[in-house]
């Protein structure tokens, strides 16, 4: 099977593709509405901060691409994290809400939202979990 | 990594309340309802606080599950007033309340719904928080949980700070003797809840199980005692117990799918909420058997629960915690609740909506999609055993 590097415009493609194929979020996050810059931060090989851009309405992904700066797009969330941090997460041993709260990942926006949709979250790491992965950091 | 946060400091026993004496500070400001008033706990309380030399000022109109409006009432008082204490004396709800105005009393730039786990308020520049419970259920004492309605979009608000956990909790053991035996049920049926979910979750550690199971312990034996006797006294000190312990393990791991189908319930029929997770109760347990099977027969094994096997030892517990809440005369069925079929299903597609929005379902050993949340709403309408 072919993998996709993480990171790369590949696996963020790979990505809205794959998500908009998964019912379970599309219910999940019927009324959601905001964007998001994922950010793997400098540090661990990684050397200039790596920004992806994913776009989320109203269960469907509008938009994924990778960001050259996070001054790119204003959106209403910023996920940032370290690479090992990003690596468990898409390996599915990180729960999102969980590792958000123990400051594994910054976030900036409206948490209580964040909060009322924890079930689109869980949906949204496990889509990015069955996506043939290749870590190349 | 796992975070706890606890009470600073936890008073108990016969005559716990007089520890108010030795309080330092200026002005007591004490959040209750006129039932605590009656009873005559408000003057008690007051004196005691006065004899530490503080001034006392009293909000007593803390409403049953409390909304947005009722905070923001007591707020603009409370900023009048500029307590170094706020002091929560009552139900879950006073507490709550308290905890939430508190938040907002230091902090007047913060919005009620902006208080969440990210949000860091530095409290304690103004005042500090003592809580006094006076029911044995909710856990409000030593959690950092508040559950504020909503009334204009019919929800309830499941807002948290690791800060808002008290710095002093009071566990007095005269306050619960008054308790109604309904109010023994409602409330000792959520700590129940409480401790189980806890149990259970994702998000459940070393720390919230020991918690968790000495909770559920305390309340398989002590919960008929309190409910059949207000003068069991030994009953209603040790359910007191529990209720703060099953509060701080849920707090310190996560409520689950009970919860998260009984807040959509209570905030939508304005239902008392132990009664609303007793009604969903035994079909959250069988729903999450599949994920948390083991788990359950630990709980079990801890209530001094045998079988051959597995599956009769579960059977056994449900059966067990079945009749428990029939004891107490408990709903088992959202139609106990008193919620007519065509209310329900008229009403089905939000409750569903509520639930998903819930932080039960996010750390539920079983995350519930939608599908799930209709069937399970629908099997506990009619308490058909899950088959799904
Ligand atoms: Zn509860």
């Amino acid at each position: 099977m072919e993998k996709y590097k993480f990171p790369s415009e590949e696996w963020i493609r790979a990505y809205k593709e794959e998500l908009n194929k998964n019912k379970a979020y599309e219910e999940a996050a019927k009324d959601w509405e905001g964007d998001f810059l994922f950010i793997i931060s400098p540090g661990e090989g990684v050397e200039k901060e790596i920004v992806f851009y994913v776009d989320l309405w109203h269960g469907k992904c509008r938009e994924a691409c990778m960001l050259p700066s996070r001054e790119a797009k204003k959106t209403a969330f910023v996920l940032e994290g370290p690479y090992s941090n990003w690596k468990k997460l898409i390996m599915g041993q990180l729960d999102p809400i969980h590792a958000i709260m123990m400051r594994k990942f910054k976030l900036e926006g409206d948490m209580g939202k964040i909060l009322r949709y924890t079930k689109a979250a869980s949906e949204l790491v496990k889509t990015a979990s069955r996506i043939p992965t290749e870590f190349t950091i | 990594m796992w975070e706890i946060t606890l009470p600073r400091t936890i008073v108990i026993a016969d005559e716990a309340s007089e520890y108010l004496k030795l309080i330092e500070g200026r002005k007591a400001f004490i959040v209750t309802d006129r039932v605590i008033v009656s009873l005559g706990f408000v003057d008690k309380i007051k004196s005691y606080l006065e004899e530490a030399g503080l001034d006392v000022k009293i909000f007593d109109e803390v409403e049953a599950e409390p909304s947005v409006e009722n905070v923001l009432k007591c707020v603009e008082i409370v900023r009048e007033y500029q307590p170094d204490w706020i002091i929560a004396l009552g139900g879950g709800s006073s507490i709550d309340t308290a905890k939430a105005v508190w938040v907002l009393y230091e902090r007047p730039d913060v919005k009620i719904d902006e208080i969440n786990p990210l949000t860091k308020l530095g409290l304690r520049n103004k005042a500090k928080m003592i809580a006094i419970p006076t029911t044995s259920g909710s856990g409000s004492e030593a959690s950092w949980a508040i559950v504020i309605t909503d009334n204009k979009e019919k929800r309830k608000m499941e807002l948290a700070s690791r800060e808002v956990v008290p710095d002093i909790v009071i566990l007095d053991p005269e306050f619960t003797l008054s308790m109604p035996s309904r109010l023994v049920a409602d409330t000792g049926v959520d700590a129940l809840a409480n401790a189980m979910e806890g149990y259970v979750s994702r998000w459940r550690n070393d720390i919230s199980d020991v918690l968790a199971i000495a909770a559920i312990k305390i309340i398989f034996t002590y919960l008929p005692r309190s409910f059949r006797d207000s003068r069991d006294r030994e009953a209603r000190e040790k359910m007191h117990y529990a209720a703060m312990l099953a509060g701080a393990a849920f707090s310190n791991s996560q409520i689950g799918v009970a919860h998260a189908m009984g807040h959509a319930i209570g905030a939508l029929f304005k239902i008392p909420h132990g009664r609303t997770i007793s009604a969903v109760l035994i079909p959250s347990i069988e729903y999450n058997l599949r994920e948390a099977g083991d788990r359950y027969i630990e709980l079990a094994q801890a209530v001094g629960i045998g079988g051959e096997n597995y599956e009769e030892i579960l059977r056994k517990f449900i059966q067990r915690i079945r009749e428990l809440l029939i004891e107490v005369g408990e709903p088992l069925t959202i139609r106990d609740l008193g919620i007519s079929r065509e209310e329900f299903e008229k009403n089905l597609d939000e409750l569903v909506d509520k639930a998903m929005m819930s932080t039960g379902t996010i750390a539920n050993p079983r995350i519930p999609s939608r599908e799930d949340y209709v069937n399970l709403y629908r099997y506990a309408y009619e308490g058909r055993k899950i088959d799904f």
